[in-house]
């Protein structure tokens, strides 16, 4: 039964190594890597609008992941993610306008910046929990973004500051086709990077404080350390998804940081699962689909009945949020634990088809 | 230092503040009884003062009639809103539940957009004289009413609180749930009774603030600015919230005068109060009246 392709219901790991592998079987490692080669042939197979897609679902990814990384598996609540990944993007453009630093050198720098901001802002977590910590963070998103009004010789004021495309030993990343990759390389880094950091100690001991704090301090993880760490951590990888934003805009403004923001990197996550790695892709994706499938279903009604009662041409923008709204709600009703444990239910299905038990 | 502007401003500090600590009060009943943040609280000031407006300007109705109709409207909203969505999560993490109510939010603020518009709507006046003299100084009518208002909504939650075999029965709920579902009280009517509490109280607050600036989205701030409010009170607080609104009220209204007077960074009124918020989270964390849960974080 144990072969390579498929596993046993229940959980039969032998050793410590099986129980912490990555990709169970040869089958789910050689399908990620399948789709991470699709995901490179992009360009070549499909038009232009999927790619913006498909980047946009990787620097928000990435920022998600950050938070998942904070809310899904730490468990600490915040509200204001938003404000660090927008602090990536104007940082890496700070760094690349007045220091000369060229981009692919700013945006790992940009993540560092972020991630002291972030253990900065993260401090509170050490003394406050659960709803507190959630209402400090909101507090932080307004404090910041205020901030980023006031400071124009970091962010360029109201007006936005500019940012060069991400160039290599002169060739330029400044198109569809060729940003893609560079997202694609941190989506691949960053997330193989995550999945380990949940299997070593460090990782273990952030599940153990979300899980229970005072049986954690118990087994001498040191609160503090980790709740600080995990905002961080979550800050760094909001940094890199801004900073990319910023490089594949070519532009950075205030514009679009507030608590909606935020609120959707939350959605994601939920919807894609708390605690889940590949959900928050999952997650991601789905939010950056959510209101492409709405602009489709308000295109396909164009000019019938409904559209004329409804006044659906003018109230697109708000059909958008409301569905992103209503997909929260939603999801938290009917599926708390998100898509990857819905994906996990659907592989369980064939895998034990005619007897699921 | 021009303190006729100083005493103007605190003025509308002190009359604000009492909306706050209105809004305040409901998002402390909804978390005292049901243990849920309420991040949609400043959707209902919305859809009441939407929904008191279309009354008013659709159907011509008086203000009185408008205004009660609104309230019953409200009362079933939020107890339906409870029913349905909110009974769902008991028992889930605070995350989740945290979520909801801010995907609520989205979703009223979003459809309100669609069905009234994002322009800001005048209520047709309510009141004969516009503004009167109070000690030397404007005020407007409807801000007069306002504090009547809230003063009255005040004592009513007193007395509802203190004399009522409901207000009992949501007190017991709240000191525990346990203990009170087996001395027989319904444990579900009183959550979906303090929902639907909530909801009509703070579409009195919403109509008031309509009637005063007219309506637009910009209502719901009211939902994130309660959040300082209920903090320096005290998350479990009735009396702690309305002092926190009044406190943070005219402390908005200071910072204001402070930036407009010698400082110049412009909309200092905006965010002082999230500073404020902070430092109250850093020294004490449990608000002014809030229950201290003593225990090491």
């Amino acid at each position: 039964m144990a072969t390579q392709a498929l596993r046993p219901c229940g959980d039969f790991k032998s050793s410590y190594a099986a129980d912490q592998t990555i990709f169970p079987t040869a089958w789910s490692r050689n399908f990620c890597i399948l789709g991470v080669v699709l995901v490179a042939a992009a360009p070549f197979l499909v038009d232009r609008y999927v790619l913006t897609l498909l980047i946009q679902i990787g620097y928000l990814g990435i920022a998600a992941l950050g938070l998942n990384i904070l809310v899904g598996f730490t468990g600490q609540i915040s509200i204001g993610h938003a404000v660090f990944f927008g602090f990536g993007g104007f940082a890496s453009c700070f760094l690349n306008n007045n220091a000369g630093i060229p981009p692919i050198l700013s945006i790992p720098l940009a993540g560092l910046m972020t991630t002291a901001v972030g253990l900065v802002f993260g401090i509170p977590a050490a003394r406050l929990k659960g709803l507190y910590l959630a209402i400090a963070t909101l507090a932080a998103q307004f404090i910041l973004l205020d901030f980023f009004g006031r400071a124009e010789w970091f962010t360029g004021g109201s007006s936005g500051t500019v940012a060069d495309p991400v160039s290599l030993f002169g060739f330029k990343f400044d198109h569809d086709e060729t940003f893609l990759y560079v997202v694609l390389f941190y989506v691949v880094v960053l997330y193989v990077a995550a999945a380990n950091l949940m299997r070593t100690r460090d990782g273990r001991a952030l599940v153990a404080v979300r899980d229970y704090y005072l049986a954690a301090e118990m087994m001498g993880v040191n609160l503090t350390k980790y709740r600080t760490l995990s905002f961080g951590i979550s800050s760094f990888y909001a940094g890199i998804g801004g900073a990319l934003y910023a490089h594949y805009l070519g532009f950075m403004s205030i514009e679009g940081l507030d608590i909606s923001f935020s609120i959707q990197f939350l959605a994601m996550i939920i919807i894609g699962g708390l605690g889940s790695i590949m959900g928050t892709l999952m997650g991601t994706a789905f939010m950056v689909l959510l209101p492409q499938g709405v602009n489709f279903f308000a295109r396909s009604l164009d000019g019938s009945a409904i559209d004329h009662a409804l006044g659906l041409h003018e109230g697109l923008p708000f059909l958008r949020e409301m569905t992103i709204g209503a997909a929260i709600i939603l999801f938290l009703i009917f599926e708390p634990d998100g898509l990857a444990h819905r994906w996990k239910q659907i592989k369980a299905y064939w895998k034990l088809y005619p007897f699921s038990y | 230092m021009d303190f006729h502007l100083l005493l103007q401003l605190s003025m509308n500090g002190i009359i604000v503040g009492t909306l706050y600590g209105v809004v305040g009060m409901c998002f402390v009943l909804i978390y005292k009884a049901s243990q849920i943040v309420n991040f949609a609280q400043g959707e209902f000031l919305l859809i009441g003062a939407w929904v008191c407006w279309w009354l008013l300007t659709k159907y011509q109705l008086p203000f009185v009639w408008g205004f009660l109709v609104t309230l019953a409207f409200m009362m079933i909203f939020g107890f339906l809103l409870q029913v349905i969505v909110l009974r769902p999560m008991i028992g889930e993490p605070v995350i989740s539940v945290i979520m909801m109510t801010i995907g609520l939010s989205i979703f009223f603020q979003a459809l309100m957009k669609w069905i009234f518009g994002v322009l800001p709507q005048p209520y047709p006046p309510v009141f004969a004289v516009k503004s009167v003299n109070v000690l030397g100084l404007e005020v407007q009518t409807v801000y007069l009413m306002a504090m009547a208002v809230s003063l009255v909504i005040m004592v009513g939650f007193a007395w509802f609180f203190k004399m009522s075999r409901m207000g009992l029965a949501m007190r017991a709920t709240s000191f525990d749930q346990q203990v009170a579902q087996s001395l027989g009280i319904s444990v579900r009517q009183v959550f979906a009774l303090s929902w639907a509490i909530s909801a009509m109280v703070s579409a009195v607050a919403g109509v008031v603030v309509g009637v005063v600036n007219g309506v637009s989205s910009a209502l719901s701030f009211f939902g994130i600015k309660v959040f300082p409010a209920v903090i320096l009170g005290g998350l479990d607080s009735i009396v702690g919230s309305v002092l926190g609104g009044l406190i943070i009220g005219v402390l908005e209204n200071w910072a204001q005068f402070f930036d407009s007077q010698f400082l110049k960074l412009g909309n200092l009124y905006e965010v002082a109060p999230f500073y404020v918020l902070i430092v109250i989270l850093m020294i004490k964390p449990y608000g002014l009246f809030g229950k201290r849960d003593i225990e090491r974080v």
